[in-house]
C-alpha cells in the first residue's frame, strides 16, 4: 500500500501532470502535494505525487556509501 | 532507472554485507524491526536476511495498512455495499475477511464494489454517475492518507462519501516497544510514510527508548545500510534518529500534505486487526466534513465483529512475534489463493510475502 513508484515529469496542467515511470508507461497523476518542474523525478503513490526525488542527495547517498566502505577497506588494509 | 540499478549494484551489496559483519556483536542477539510491507518486500525477494550474521534478526512489524484494517471496519464497508452504495475500494482491501464477509463476497452476493486506483477516480466515478451514491473505502498510513484529504477538501460531488480508515504508524511502533517480550534493538522506520510525516515525529524512540531508528529507502542496497547504521549505533552505544533516505525524505517531511491532514482530519483513538485499541492512531474526518462521513450519512454500525478466524495468528505475524511459518494454517488451510487471515492477502502482508518468495527465508 506505501508503495510509491518513481516516475519523470513530462508535462504539467494545473495540479495534475503526466508522468513516465520508464519503458513508455506514461499516466495522468496529481501533483497538489509537490512543487515539481518539468523533467524532474517524482514518487508516485496510488495517483498523487508524494516527494520530489532529489538528483544531488541519490548521487551524494552514494558517494557517502563508497566513502565508508573505502575507509573500511582500507582500515583493513593498514 | 539507471537510478535504480546504482541502488542493486551486487558488488557494492557485497562490501556493505562485510561492513554489517564487522560491526555485529560477536555474541548475543540483535533483532531490528521494520514497519513496512514494501521493506520485507525487500527483504524477502532479495533473501536479505540470509546475508546477515546468524545472530541479527530482521521482523516485520504492523506495516501492511490492509492487514491492520479491523474486521469491525471492512464489515462498515460491507454494510455500505449491502445498503446500495457503490464501494469504491483499493484492489488489495477486496479479499480480507470481515466477520462474515469479504467485500469479495458482497460483490458475489450481487454488491456494487469497484476497484479504483486512487481516490481521484472515485471522484470521476461519482461525477459520472450522479444517480448513485458512491462511498470510498479510505484506507492506509500517512502515506495514503493526504490523497483523501485533496478530494475531501475540493468538495466532491455530493453523492460521493468518505470511510475513512487511515492508520498512524508512530503509535504502533510505540505498541511494539511496550511489547516486553519482543525485546526489539533497533527500527527501521519507513522510508514512504516519512516523505510525508518527516522525522520529527521518530525523535520520541532515541530519545525515550534509546533505541537506534533509521528512515530507510526501498532498494536492497537501502535497507542493508540501515541495518549497517543500526549495528554501528549499537556498537557505539548510541540511539540516533538517521536518515538513510535522503533522496526522498526531508527532515520536516511534506508540510503541504500534513496541512491538508490537518484541515480534513481530526486524531482519534484507532482499531487495529487483532491488536485493540491504540491511542491517538487512525484518522476520522473533522466534524465540519460529516456531510462526507460514510458512517454518519448511512448510519453505518457494526456492533460485534471478529478479527480473527479461528486458529488464525496475524496478530502475531503482525507484531513480528512469530514468523508466519510459525502460524498452523501457514500454506495449509491459509494460502494465497484462498487466503484465511488478511496477512496472507495484501500484497504487503507479511504471510503473503513469504509464500511467494522462490527463496524461503530461514
Amino acid at each position: 500500500m506505501c508503495l510509491a513508484i518513481p516516475a519523470k515529469v513530462v508535462s504539467i496542467t494545473g495540479n495534475k501532470a503526466k508522468v513516465d515511470f520508464g519503458e513508455g508507461v506514461l499516466r495522468e497523476v496529481d501533483i497538489t502535494l509537490v512543487n515539481v518542474e518539468v523533467g524532474e523525478y517524482v514518487l508516485v503513490h496510488a495517483g498523487y505525487a508524494i516527494q520530489v526525488l532529489s538528483a544531488e542527495e541519490a548521487e551524494e547517498t552514494l558517494r557517502l556509501w563508497n566513502e565508508i566502505l573505502d575507509a573500511a577497506s582500507q582500515l583493513k588494509m593498514k | 532507472m539507471a537510478e535504480r540499478l546504482k541502488f542493486r549494484n551486487p558488488d557494492l551489496a557485497k562490501r556493505v554485507v562485510e561492513k554489517i559483519f564487522e560491526v555485529a556483536p560477536k555474541d548475543g542477539t540483535v533483532k531490528i524491526c521494520h514497519v513496512c510491507g514494501t521493506h520485507e518486500w525487500t527483504i524477502t525477494h532479495f533473501g536479505i536476511r540470509s546475508l546477515l550474521p546468524s545472530n541479527v534478526e530482521v521482523i516485520a512489524g504492523p506495516g501492511c495498512p490492509v492487514c491492520v484494517t479491523p474486521a469491525s471496519e471492512i464489515d462498515e464497508a460491507v454494510q455500505l455495499a449491502l445498503k446500495g452504495v457503490v464501494v469504491t475500494c483499493f484492489g488489495d482491501v477486496l479479499r480480507v475477511p470481515g466477520s462474515q464477509m469479504s467485500l469479495l463476497d458482497a460483490k458475489a452476493e450481487g454488491a456494487d464494489i469497484r476497484v479504483v486506483y486512487s481516490a481521484a477516480d472515485a471522484v470521476k466515478m461519482a461525477e459520472k454517475e450522479q444517480n448513485k451514491e458512491f462511498a470510498f473505502f479510505a484506507i492506509g498510513f500517512e502515506t495514503t492518507a493526504p490523497s483523501t484529504a485533496i478530494e475531501v477538501l475540493k468538495k466532491p460531488p455530493k453523492n460521493l462519501s468518505f470511510l475513512v480508515s487511515h492508520r498512524l504508524i508512530p503509535p504502533a511502533m510505540e505498541l511494539l516497544l511496550g511489547i516486553g517480550d519482543l525485546h526489539i534493538d533497533g527500527f527501521i522506520a519507513p522510508g514512504h510514510v516519512s516523505t510525508i510525516i518527516g522525522l520529527k515525529p521518530y525523535e520520541v524512540f532515541p530519545k525515550a527508548y534509546r533505541m537506534p531508528t533509521v528512515v530507510a529507502g526501498f532498494e536492497p542496497l537501502d535497507v542493508l545500510f540501515a541495518v549497517y547504521m543500526i549495528l554501528k549505533q549499537l556498537k557505539d552505544g548510541e540511539a540516533r534518529l538517521e536518515n538513510e533516505y535522503t533522496r526522498a525524505v526531508r527532515w520536516e517531511g511534506n508540510l503541504k500534505a500534513q496541512e491538508l491532514m490537518h484541515q480534513a482530519f481530526e486524531v482519534v483513538d484507532g482499531e487495529w486487526r487483532g491488536l485493540g485499541k491504540l491511542p491517538a492512531s487512525a484518522f476520522r474526518l473533522k466534524k465540519e466534513y460529516a456531510a462526507y462521513d460514510a458512517r454518519e450519512k448511512f448510519r453505518v454500525k457494526v456492533e460485534h465483529s471478529r478479527d480473527l478466524p479461528p486458529g488464525c495468528q496475524c496478530h502475531l505475524v503482525m507484531i513480528g512475534k512469530i514468523k508466519p511459518t510459525e502460524c498452523p494454517l501457514y500454506m495449509k488451510t491459509c494460502t494465497p489463493q484462498r487466503p484465511v487471515g488478511a496477512c496472507m492477502v495484501s500484497m504487503e502482508g507479511t504471510c503473503r510475502i513469504w509464500a511467494k518468495a522462490i527463496n524461503m527465508p530461514r
